[in-house]
């Protein structure tokens, strides 16, 4: 018994530390401590990204409607502050920019940021976006040092020039976290229902600990008996 | 026994299975903490079976499709994200719960006569089982599901004569593709779960035929009391029913917590490059197969090419999972249990699991000159382990086993 | 050590609490599995209002519109349809519209709709869902001759309607054919899918009194 344990333990000592060492491929990324119960900074994260993102980027997996009824905003304000142009409230959300136009302007087509966020993390996008730097070289002046020679602008520009370094920090903070939303919109109730699935469990636990006691109590004795 | 007369019984042994399978089928009364491993499996083949049923009714198996209809499970459906998670954790689950039972059956000789047919049945049931992890994790269209599909399939491109057009004709095309996505969907929602079902059934027959071993080793049907019921036996049912829930409600509880808190679990049960639809065009930094296919990935990788071909490597990769088959006679000691087990076998058993999950790991990581030394060695001690079995089973001092289980 | 140890109460209770709470337990699994066969949000955006423009709606044209994936009718009856519609009540089921789930309040009426002229109708038969021909003509030989005073005709099982979608006695079909709700945006566009504001509903039509 207890070499079985030693050799469990060692298992899960090991399968420990390669989840702890996997995950790092050298640039050093920023913490944006976004938390995605904070609905005041998602709704002014999607306030955010509509005006500064939304024009090139699209989010089509997303629709508005949802939005709405996620971050508690009603539909009236998502019609006048976050649908541009035509869209209905329950249309995905695709940004107006032409393939062809972004080809001859950028030389690519902006991605889709639907899920960016779960394929480069949510702090990865926060110190990307923190880390553009002037660079003659690059078509819009700007480089980035976390994406070398990124073909996309400076689109926070104009809110970093208008804000202190604090205040922009928590904006594209608000931005990362309305990304950590958009691409797994469930995170808003999953870890909550947990909790009350691990309870309900728990409870089980209890009752069917307290019924494996109470029928082995036979076995203990030696009078199990075969029913026949 | 009034039962007879009922119904049902007169047409169908219902009385006769219930009581040979469960009301009296005699179980050793020593199970310990690795017995509950069988019934989780059963627990989890059903899991997968159901949600894997109702995400088919939401998924497109179409290459211009599959990506968004996986999101759309995720987003539009309702309750379509809990449904994914139980089935994308319960693939990774199923295979803890599968290693764990397959290590229990090496602790305990579970494989030695007479039960070196469940041995190969559960074997069996193994392979079909990473197949059918593999072509389910081909599914979601994502940029792993898609390399990951391009390599693996590559492998079979390296059969010497027929390998071209084998490959051309496993993916009905000349690189993976919609044929290849739907030919897996169709392969993994119908095909294997039959196999898998069927050997299921075989499995459990062939084990309630010799009934089970137990952590001493000691066959319990060779000490049986006047009724001829086996002195050291209990009853499946209700005495194990009841354990194995407990079991049962134990490992769901930290099945649930990483569905509902680490659904990715830091990309070893869901990569993030997945969430990345397939693109032909570029090749993700980083590739590597799920964690449960990764031991034997290494092996792949862990032999060179030779006369110009990657053969070698894959006939090294399935050898590796072949040569399990043969471990009920590769296996000369007279004991089965590791209770009573000589020293030479526990530390050939410490040097193979240690190998194994070496192995593991290192089919997660880049191809470093120091990683790849690694993978040969710890290829060469796990086929070690099965090649020098017959000579460190057959020395040693073993224990005296007892006449009856023991206690704990 | 004897069978007095064995506390038979306390094991069957213990029985029932786990297999009680245990099948609570199933029946919370069994609800997120069933609730994914509700239309999806996909499904419901399809399902959104739709807006039909209807200026060059004639008289006695008809115009089908996909609404949910039903298809709905909408066509302008003249003065003369109008008038039919106050004979038939005698050939009916349901002359005066009393079920009240196949058409929305304000439209329970003798036309069965917010504006005698325009008729907005699902072309669902109630029977088994066949979408009814439209047979406008007057007298025809082959529905009941000079009785005939227009309306639907189902190919299916023979159900027959007028053009009000109101069903004829003796028809397989138990009930009217159903009205959506739908509101008048201007003179021209038709919104299906909504209801008119409550002060958009003219007095008159409230009640079932006008003939």
């Amino acid at each position: 018994m207890k070499k079985t344990l030693t050799t469990a333990s060692v298992l899960a000592g090991l399968i420990i530390s390669f989840a702890v060492t996997a995950n790092s491929n050298g640039i050093h990324l920023d913490h944006s401590n976004a938390d995605i119960n904070d609905q005041k900074s998602l709704q002014n994260g999607a306030q955010l990204f509509m005006d500064y993102c939304s024009g090139c980027h699209s989010i089509s997996l997303m629709r508005y409607n949802r939005i709405g009824e996620d971050l508690n905003i009603p539909a009236a304000d998502v019609r006048k502050n976050l649908i541009f142009g035509d869209g209905k409230i329950g249309d995905r959300i695709t940004s107006s920019l032409s393939k062809k136009g972004a080809e001859a302007w950028f030389g690519t087509t902006p991605p889709d940021l639907s899920l960016v966020s779960r394929s480069k993390g949510g702090d990865w996008i926060y110190t990307y976006l923190r880390s553009f730097y002037a660079d003659k070289s690059r078509p819009f002046g700007v480089n980035n040092s976390v994406l070398k020679n990124a073909s996309m602008p400076d689109a926070l520009w104009d809110l970093k020039q208008r804000k202190s370094s604090a205040e922009f920090d928590n904006d594209v903070k608000d931005i990362v976290n309305f990304l950590n939303y958009v691409s797994e919109p469930a995170r808003l109730v999953r870890v909550d229902l947990g909790y009350k699935v691990l309870g309900f469990l728990l409870v089980l636990l209890i009752l069917s600990y307290l019924l494996k006691k109470e029928y082995w109590k036979d076995v203990k004795y030696g009078k199990w008996k075969a029913k026949s | 026994m009034d039962n007879n007369k009922n119904w049902i019984d007169q047409r169908f042994p219902l009385t006769k299975v219930w009581n040979e399978h469960l009301a009296e089928y005699y179980t050793p009364r020593n199970f310990n903490f690795w017995y509950f491993f069988g019934s989780l499996a059963i627990l989890m083949l059903v899991m997968q079976i159901v949600t894997g049923i109702f995400l088919a009714m939401h998924f497109k198996p179409d290459a211009a499709t599959a990506f968004a209809s996986v999101e759309y499970i995720m987003r539009d459906v309702s309750w379509g994200w809990l449904i994914r998670y139980l089935h994308s954790t319960g693939a990774s689950a199923f295979f803890i719960v599968i290693y764990l039972h397959m290590y229990r059956g090496l602790l305990y000789g579970s494989y030695k006569s007479p039960r070196e047919l469940i041995w190969i049945l559960g074997m069996v049931l193994y392979i079909a089982l990473m197949a059918e992890a593999f072509m389910g994790y081909v599914l979601p269209w994502g940029q792993m599901s898609y390399w990951g599909a391009q390599v693996i399939i590559s492998l079979f491109g390296s059969v010497p004569y027929i390998g071209h057009d084998l490959l051309i004709w496993i993916l009905g095309d000349y690189a993976v593709g919609d044929p290849a996505l739907n030919r897996f969907f169709s392969l993994h929602v119908i095909a294997l779960p039959l196999i898998l079902a069927v050997l299921v059934f075989l499995h459990i027959v062939a084990l309630h035929t010799v009934g089970s071993n137990n952590p001493d080793g000691v066959e319990i049907k060779s000490n049986k009391d006047k009724d001829g019921i086996p002195k050291d036996g209990i009853p499946f049912h209700p005495y194990y029913s009841v354990k194995d829930i407990v079991g049962v409600v134990v490992f769901l509880m930290l099945f649930s917590a990483v569905v509902f808190f680490a659904p990715t679990l830091n990309g070893y049960f869901l990569e993030s490059a997945n969430f990345v639809e397939a693109n032909p065009l570029k090749t993700p930094d980083h590739i590597a197969p799920l964690w449960y296919l990764t031991p034997f990935y290494s092996v792949l990788r862990a032999i060179p090419p030779m006369f110009g071909s990657q053969f070698p490597g894959v006939i090294g990769m399935f050898s590796a999972l072949l040569i399990l088959l043969a471990l009920p006679w590769l296996d000369r000691s007279k004991v089965k249990s590791i209770r009573y087990r000589s020293a030479p076998y526990k530390y050939a058993l410490g040097i193979f699991v240690l190998s194994f999950v070496y192995l593991g790991y290192l089919g997660m990581q880049p191809v470093t000159p120091t990683n790849a030394l690694l993978a040969r060695i710890f290829t060469a001690t796990y086929f070690g382990f099965f090649i020098l079995m017959p000579w460190f089973t057959s020395i040693g001092k073993t224990k005296q086993v007892p006449e009856r289980v023991t206690g704990k | 050590m004897s069978e007095q140890v064995i506390d038979l109460k306390k094991r069957r209770f213990l029985t029932q609490a786990t297999s009680v709470v245990g099948a609570v337990g199933v029946g919370f699994v069994a609800m997120p599995f069933l609730s994914t066969w509700n239309p999806s949000a996909r499904a419901k955006a399809a399902g959104a209002p739709i807006e039909v423009n209807i200026s060059k709606l004639e008289p006695g044209q008809l115009v089908r519109v996909l609404w949910r994936k039903k298809p709905v009718w909408i066509f302008r009856r003249d003065k003369t349809t109008i008038a039919n519609l106050t004979g038939l009540k005698n050939l009916l089921t349901d002359p005066d519209s009393a079920n009240s789930s196949q058409q929305p309040e304000y439209t329970k009426n003798l036309y069965r709709s917010i504006n005698p002229d325009v008729a907005v109708i699902v072309g669902v038969c109630t029977h088994l869902g066949c979408s009814p021909t439209y047979r406008p003509e007057l007298g025809a030989a082959d529905l009941g001759g000079d009785t005939w005073k227009g309306g639907f005709y189902c190919p299916c099982h023979g159900s027959k309607f007028d053009l009000a979608g109101r069903v004829y006695k003796g028809a397989p079909a138990p009930t009217n054919l159903v009205i959506p709700p739908y509101r008048f945006m201007s003179d021209s566009v038709i919104k299906i899918g909504i209801s008119p504001k409550e002060h958009e509903i003219k007095p008159i039509f409230k009640s079932n009194k006008l003939t």
